[in-house]
């Protein structure tokens, strides 16, 4: 490489190109494979037209790691599968392995990490979260700690298959919903509920007033003047506490250690298999924070759990169950408190209404 | 050497069988002296019961509006080390495909200019790299480049795309995520990097209708894999499902157009009638396979609450040829993103996404404004109100 070359900055170079890093099964059977088959909630087969075969182990990583956990997995990649590993979307680690006989002593290798081979099939899938207490701003509650004790205690529903259909639950700490969690099984998301408090004094150096006026959804922020100053003055009776202004103006913050925790929300499903993508429905509007590891939350979302395991057909989602039941009988069953929080009246509310004699009495 | 902060309630969390983030914190704050004021910061919020992180202040590389996000402690006294504790964000590999030598080189960056810690991955699907200053940003970015990746996106841009795992490793795949993902990804550079958007945008690809990449419920452009022709049946399998599954129960009695039955022991569909929903497929994938003319759907305008509530994508292009319109450099694709983008920066207001722009103007203004005609397939039935505004007809209409 000539010497400017070699000093010259990269920029602009784009992302890695992935053939790099698939596993020569994987460039020999490319877009040629014929089925899988589960082996067990850790483990699958991935048979191709030509008969080769890739197993995969799956392992929940908790996404927020150190330098000295990637090594871990790269010294096990390489030990088992010639370095060859990938993650997936939920944030579990994939082990690619070309042998059969490798699968079981990588499993106990990866048992002897603390780590849970699992994932696969109708479990409890690794929980999709965002980065809480740990690395945001806006957040109304922490991430990882929740989705710790929430998987501590479903721990056994990752690592077998015990349930009627895949439960996916995802966190996100608030309505910015960097965790996808509107289409999820169960959702626990982060909620405010007080309105932003303006700070007058660094308002007018680090905010723009028409686009935090414009970024309310509910037009609760007006313009205004003290003191001669140019200010913002929030309608207290329409701000649904979302915290948007707070997202463009960081001299509105939101989060209250008093009033701040999370909601659950249940029934939201992304695949179109049967049924049309959905979002998910409130059933709790609120429980207060309470780390280091939030009880209530955990005991709402196993109530939730017991409930579809008992309740639920052979392949139901959570979603196809309730809807098979009945939102009245989910909420008698759970006992989870029906309120006026449950009545959609935000925009296109009205299309959450019951527009038939459709009842279960 | 004791430990620098007192953490009782984050230790209440390395109990339990579930692998524990506190213990990953702490031992990368065993090589990264900053990441102990993480850990008591962490815990503050645990006592205080809210976050200490501030909002506002900038962080990135020269020539870059994104791929870093700024991150400074409100208590940069009591936590010096995370002052300044930013987060780079890297262009993951499509698919999430890496191998050991790589990612110890990748993690080994992330210790030496940064707090050693990782997100494997951050939401939109980047490599997040945490607890970064400012002044070791530019060396961190490069030993990147170096390694031959770059960063992603952030702000009112082109948000890093991502897909599914594909062709790579899955039968039901109907086109190459991978590649195309790959392909838009080195196309947009500039759109990532530099952000002129009015809000973020963002592309996901799943290779067929079970949707593993959520595309469809937050991506504004959603490419779901579906195909044209038939179902291939291979009818002996049937018969071997047959032996060990309620095939009528589970499978066809929940087809979604009951376009499937049994004549005698042969099973039989009605592909015209196929919603290529999956569900089928996914209960017997070694009976059943997608056709062979594959491509893929597009949705437009799914987006998260804010600002004016969540949205799911909607059905705009019912079959995308994937395959024969990269042979021909996206042309057809390009066009339609350039239209899409052309009609946002023109009419739509800041942090308008693309389908609250659809909201707001009418879902035929914006067909109207990116050049696609309306067909049935984009809605779930023709409108039951009649509040119609008629234009003037147009003569010899």
């Amino acid at each position: 490489m000539p010497e400017e070359a070699k000093n010259k900055r990269l920029t602009d170079i784009g992302p890695h190109d992935f053939h790099d890093y698939l596993p020569p099964v994987i460039k020999k059977n490319y877009g040629k494979w014929a089925y899988h088959e589960i082996l067990d909630a850790g483990s699958m087969v991935h048979v191709a037209e030509s008969g080769d075969k890739l197993y995969t182990v799956r392992v929940g990583s908790p996404r927020l790691v150190s330098g000295s956990f990637v090594r871990d997995l790269c010294d096990l990649a390489d030990k088992y599968c010639s370095g060859y590993l990938r993650f997936t979307t939920r944030n579990n680690v994939e082990f690619l392995l070309e042998d059969e006989k490798n699968i079981e002593p990588l499993k106990q290798d990866i048992a002897k990490l603390g780590l849970a081979a699992g994932g696969i099939g109708n479990v409890v899938a690794n929980i999709v979260h965002t980065q809480g207490w740990v690395h945001c701003h806006t957040s109304a509650s922490d991430a990882s700690g929740v989705v710790k004790s929430v998987m501590d205690d479903l721990y056994e529903y990752f690592v077998e298959e015990k349930l009627p259909a895949k439960v996916r639950i995802a966190f996100a700490c608030c309505l910015n919903m960097c965790g996808s969690v509107a289409s999820s099984d169960i959702a626990i998301l982060g909620t405010h509920r007080k309105p932003p408090r303006i700070n007058q004094e660094r308002l007018l150096n680090l905010c723009e007033i028409p686009s935090t006026i414009a970024a309310c959804p509910t037009n609760s922020i007006r313009p205004d003047t003290q003191d001669g100053k140019q200010t913002l003055r929030i309608n207290e009776e329409t701000c649904v506490f979302c915290g948007s202004c707070y997202t463009v103006c960081p001299a509105m913050p939101i989060a209250d250690p008093a009033t701040d925790g999370l909601s659950i929300w249940v029934g939201g499903k992304v695949s179109n298999a049967r049924t049309k993508p959905t979002f998910s429905k409130l059933v709790i509007p609120f429980i207060p924070n309470d780390p280091p590891r939030w009880p209530k939350v955990v005991e709402a979302v196993k109530t939730i759990l017991d409930a579809y395991k008992e309740g639920a057909e052979s392949g139901e989602r959570v979603v196809e169950w309730i809807e098979r039941i009945g939102w009245p009988r989910f909420f008698k069953i759970t006992g989870f408190k029906f309120t006026k929080y449950h009545v959609d009246d935000f925009r296109l509310a009205e299309t959450t209404m019951n527009y038939s004699s459709h009842t279960r009495l | 050497m004791g430990k620098k902060h007192e953490t009782p309630l984050l230790d209440e969390l390395k109990k339990g069988k579930w692998v524990s983030f506190v213990r990953e914190i702490e031992r990368a704050a065993e090589k990264s002296e900053r990441t102990e004021d993480l850990l008591g910061q962490v815990e503050q919020s645990y006592r205080d019961k809210v976050t200490h992180w501030k909002h506002g202040g900038m962080a990135g590389v020269k020539g870059y509006g994104a791929g870093m996000v700024g991150r400074f402690t409100e208590f940069p006294d009591k936590y010096p080390g995370v002052k300044e504790c930013h987060s780079m964000r890297i262009n993951q590999v499509s698919g999430f495909f890496y191998n050991s030598d790589v990612l110890r080189k990748i993690a080994g960056i992330a210790e030496k200019h940064g707090g050693g810690l990782l997100n494997l991955h951050g939401s939109t699907g980047d490599i997040q790299i945490l607890g970064l200053r400012q002044d070791e940003a530019e060396e961190a970015f490069q030993a990147y480049a170096e390694l031959g990746f770059d960063l992603g996106g952030g702000g009112s841009d082109l948000r890093t795309p991502s897909c599914c795992l594909g062709q790579a490793r899955c039968e039901f795949a109907n086109y190459d995520t991978l590649k195309i993902c790959y392909d838009l990804t080195q196309a947009y550079q500039d759109e990532m990097h530099r952000p002129l958007f009015n809000y973020k945008f963002k592309f996901k690809f799943s290779g067929c209708a079970n949707d593993c990449v959520a595309s469809a419920s937050r991506s504004d452009m959603a490419f779901i894999g579906t195909w044209k022709d038939s179902i291939k049946i291979n009818q002996d399998e049937v018969k071997n499902y047959v032996k060990k599954l309620n095939v009528q129960k589970y499978v066809i009695d929940k087809c979604p157009t009951k376009c499937m039955w049994f004549e005698e022991d042969n099973l039989v569909i009605d592909d015209p009638n196929c919603v290529k929903c999956m569900h089928c497929i996914n209960e017997m994938p070694k009976a059943l396979r997608p056709g062979d003319e594959k491509g893929a759907s597009i949705l437009l305008g799914a987006k998260a609450p804010l600002v004016t509530g969540p949205r799911m994508g909607m059905m705009f292009i019912p079959f995308y040829d994937v395959l024969e319109d990269s042979k021909n450099n996206y042309e057809w694709l390009k066009q339609l993103i350039s239209n899409i983008w052309d009609f946002w920066d023109e009419y739509g207001v800041t942090r308008e996404r693309i389908g609250e722009l659809m909201q707001r103007v009418g879902v035929v203004t914006f067909l109207e404004g990116i050049g696609l005609e309306p067909i049935p397939e984009m809605v779930d039935h023709p409108r039951s109100n009649p509040f119609i505004k008629f234009e003037d007809e147009e003569e010899n209409d």
